[in-house]
């Protein structure tokens, strides 16, 4: 490549006690380079773009941007240097407008006026050079995530970044909207910017970058041109030993075990109508905040149907309450794993016995029996590899992968008649994510119908039997998922049903 | 860069040696004080703690002050872990207290002794509870915050117990002071040791302490109100009845308020006045965070603010140090104990 070099790292290395985040690492990025940082959870990615952009010092090391090396641990000097970040966690002000929080950090304390009329000026002709439509006038707080993270990039071009750095951009992201995020980079490098972006999703490496950087252990372990390396290659560099998504084997399905019917609570659902039989996944899919939170409530038994008919081996569910549920042999996944999943300061044999605690086995007279707890803890952690503590580690300390087992663990050990499984792997790095797909895929084999609610359409192709998307509170009628593709999945997410079928 | 990392476990050491550095840092920077006030600290001290400890009377007047100071520190210590802000054990004591002057006056409750002490302790809990219930049920169901309410109705008991010992409960013989009918002979709780104000109310508040970390620790309850003040939303996804578990963590902790004033009536004075008491309700939430909202830590906690309180009693008697000096101290220790805390919590990482 001919391209002249425009940010350089060398030897950065970081510890945080005995922990190295980052151990010898050096990388280059050229003008119009769209550079992918490839690297598990924890692979050390996000410490290292900190440190280059002056969030933190590094033990050792030095960076370069455009020939001149940057003081240590001075965001404003990078920022004045040229380089603009784009964290995962937006840093916008919800109830400012889009061109005040684009303006914001760049006038003087004390002036006057925002200089709003140049402002603007310069922000609509960033926003059409580069393809990033947003009105300057909307409040931040009624923006989608999409259009807010195109608020976050304007802000980085507004202070004259020429080098672009992306923390997980697309975490937050639907499938449509990121497909867009990375036109619109592929753009802005074709203009000469130079972009890094972070992610564990191999899919998007391919497809979006020029060149990868795989990052493992806090170690850079490969660096490959997009063009000549495989998903599989990929993976295997970034998790260290060979991983393969488990199979769906196909089986015949059982009886109906979750029926819904007209399913509506107070209006923010339109008449569901879908059924689960066992040994079968049902996939809805869906853009999240389309009423996938108010069905995963439903069929969690945190709320009652407002109208229409939910139930269970063909009867309404006798005591409509989470605890009636999962006397009924309902296993719940919720959404929030740690928000509503787990108690982060209890320990992890209390956060495994939590909603069966009044079953007899675990108390007695209204005494918890502090060592059956632990005993299931016990088998949960062993059965289903969770590592990072022992039965009496608070939960806070372990990782999303292993919270998640644990709690898919603490249902499944009950060999549920019905798992309701809401975005189970959001945010699990590869190996996670292949342990919990292994899993579904085991208790599905076992005669569990699962009701998976995902927005992640290889999860949905790889796990469910049948396919229905929800929009709006609707959902489409079911597709089998040998009648799925991306295309036409994204077409039933967008609510255009006729034209799927 | 100076980071706070969270420690994993903390160790039991840092537990117990959290308190008491709060405790030295405290009276360490008291002790400014007390040198600019002009007397010698070292010898304030001495004087504190031989006021405190220093003699039977000392020491039984010390652990009497202890006795509704743990009921107040349980009741602030169970209410706050279940995330339930009662500020108002002041009011609550009052009205337990006035509850129990009520019922043991000789108008009221006619019962033998041994029936007439658990009667007149359960009417004072009752009425703390209740006092404690109506803020909990306009936080229910309207979202109002308990803390304004509890804390605003403290004003509202004392002027009520005003109204009543100026009113229908106002003893005849008191030649006209505002004090309330005397309870009945009966009524009074039985001395620890005889010739001192020493009764078994310190027993009772004891053995609650023991029974409230009983539970805690080991019922279905306990558990479940923990669930309930850590994460609300997984207590609730996980089936816990968060109303049952505020319902009954006010009555335990209005309950726990209202015995205390009701074992200082019948222990104490044997009649209600406005000011029968110093400040418990309010002391009674810095004892339940020194303790770290332990049950058995508030029993310590307890022992060492009723200590600084009569001991600067006497430091102010010989030295001429105000008295107010206890008051500085405990509120110093607090802040100190805060910080210990974090400390405890965290470690200190470059």
């Amino acid at each position: 490549m001919s391209a002249p070099v425009v940010l350089s790292l060398e030897g950065i290395t970081k510890r945080f006690g005995s922990l190295t985040a980052n151990d010898d690492v050096t990388l280059e990025l050229r003008q119009g380079e769209l550079l992918a940082l490839l690297g598990e959870n924890g692979a050390g990615k996000t410490t290292l773009m900190n440190i280059l952009f002056g969030h933190y010092t590094a033990d050792s090391g030095r960076v370069t941007a455009f020939g001149q090396e940057l003081p240590p641990g001075k965001p404003r000097a990078a920022i004045a240097a040229g380089i603009g970040m784009v964290h995962q966690h937006f840093a916008l002000a919800a109830n400012l407008s889009v061109i005040e929080n684009v303006v914001a950090g760049t006038r003087p304390l004390f002036s006057l006026s925002l200089g709003a009329s140049a402002a603007r000026k310069r922000l609509v002709e960033l926003s059409a050079r580069f393809g990033l439509a947003v009105d300057p006038d909307a409040r931040v707080g009624d923006l989608s995530v999409g259009e807010r993270q195109r608020v976050e990039i304007l802000k980085a071009l507004y202070r004259d970044a020429r080098i672009l750095i992306l923390d997980e951009p697309t975490a937050v992201l639907t499938h449509q909207e990121a497909e867009q995020l990375y036109a619109t980079l592929r753009g802005m490098a074709a203009l000469g910017l130079s972009i890094i972006f972070i992610s564990h999703k191999l899919h998007e490496v391919m497809a979006a970058a020029d060149r990868v950087v795989v990052l493992r252990g806090g170690k850079v372990v490969a660096e490959r041109a997009a063009s000549a390396t495989s998903r599989e290659e990929l993976a295997e560099l970034m998790v260290g030993r060979r991983v393969a998504r488990p199979r769906r084997e196909s089986q015949e399905p059982g009886a109906i075990v979750l029926e819904a019917s007209g399913l509506d609570a107070g209006g923010r659902l339109k008449g569901l109508d879908f059924n689960v039989r066992a040994g079968e996944t049902l996939g809805i899919i869906g853009v999240s905040g389309n009423g996938q939170a108010t069905l995963v409530r439903l069929a969690c038994g945190l709320e009652t149907p407002s109208a229409g008919r939910l139930m269970l081996y063909g009867e309404p569910v006798a005591d409509p309450s989470p605890r009636g549920f999962v006397a009924a042999g309902v296993g719940r996944v919720p959404e929030d794993r740690n928000g509503d999943g787990v108690v982060g300061e209890m320990a992890l044999w209390e956060n495994a016995v939590l909603e069966r605690l009044r079953e007899p086995r675990f108390s007695r007279a209204g005494f918890v029996d502090r060592a059956a707890g632990r005993q299931f803890a016990r088998s949960v952690i062993e059965r289903f590899d969770v590592r990072g503590g022992g039965p009496d580690s608070p939960i806070r300390l372990l990782s999303g992968g292993n919270v998640q087992k644990l709690i898919l663990g603490r249902n499944l050990a009950e060999a549920p008649k019905l798992l309701v499984a809401a975005q189970p792997t959001r945010g699990l790095d590869e190996g996670a994510v292949a342990s919990v797909h292994g899993e579904i895929l085991a208790a599905r084999a076992a005669g569990t119908a699962v009701l998976l609610i995902s927005e992640d359409l290889d999860e949905v192709l790889a796990l469910a039997d049948r396919v229905q998307a929800i929009v709006k509170g609707r959902l489409s009628p079911p597709i089998p998922v040998a009648a799925a593709d991306p295309r036409r999945l994204g077409l039933m997410m967008a609510g255009i049903w006729e034209e799927a079928a | 860069m100076i980071r706070l990392e969270r420690r994993a476990h903390v160790p039991l050491a840092a537990r117990i040696g959290a308190p008491i550095a709060a405790v030295i840092v405290a009276l360490a920077l008291a002790g400014i004080l007390i040198a600019l006030a002009g007397a010698p600290v070292l010898e304030a001290y001495r004087r504190m703690l031989v006021g405190a400890f220093g003699s039977r009377l000392s020491i039984t007047e010390t652990l009497t002050r202890t006795a509704p100071l743990i009921l107040t520190g349980l009741a602030a210590a169970v209410a706050f872990r279940a995330r339930l802000w009662n500020i108002g054990a002041e009011g609550q004591f009052l009205v337990g207290a006035l509850a129990a002057a009520a019922l043991g006056s000789q108008h009221g409750l006619h019962l033998p002794a041994p029936l007439l002490i658990p009667a007149l302790m359960l009417g004072g809990a009752i009425a703390g509870a209740l006092l404690l219930l109506g803020p909990l049920m306009l936080r229910l169901r309207f979202g109002v915050d308990e803390v304004v309410t509890t804390l605003l109705l403290n004003f509202v008991a004392l002027l009520f117990v005003s109204m009543m010992i100026e009113g229908v409960l106002k003893d005849p013989l008191a030649f006209g002071w505002p004090q309330s009918v005397p309870v009945v002979g009966d009524a009074l709780l039985p001395k620890l040791l005889p010739r001192s104000r020493l009764h078994i109310g310190l027993l009772v508040a004891v053995g609650l302490a023991l029974l409230v970390a009983l539970v805690q620790a080991r019922t279905v309850f306990g558990m479940e109100s923990r669930a309930a003040g850590l994460n609300p939303a997984a207590a609730r996804f996980a089936g816990i009845g968060l109303t049952r578990i505020l319902v009954l963590v006010a009555c335990l902790s209005g309950g726990l308020a209202g015995l205390a004033g009701a074992i200082e009536v019948m222990g104490v004075k044997g009649y209600v006045t406005t000011d029968l008491s110093p400040g418990f309700g309010y002391t009674g939430i810095v004892v339940a965070m020194l303790a770290a909202l332990d049950p058995i830590g508030v029993v310590f906690a307890a022992l060492f603010v009723a200590t600084m309180f009569v001991g600067a009693d006497s430091m102010s008697r010989a030295l001429g140090v105000p008295s107010f000096i206890a008051d500085v101290i405990v509120a110093l220790s607090l802040l100190a104990m805060l910080v210990a805390l974090s400390l405890a919590n965290y470690r200190i990482r470059r």
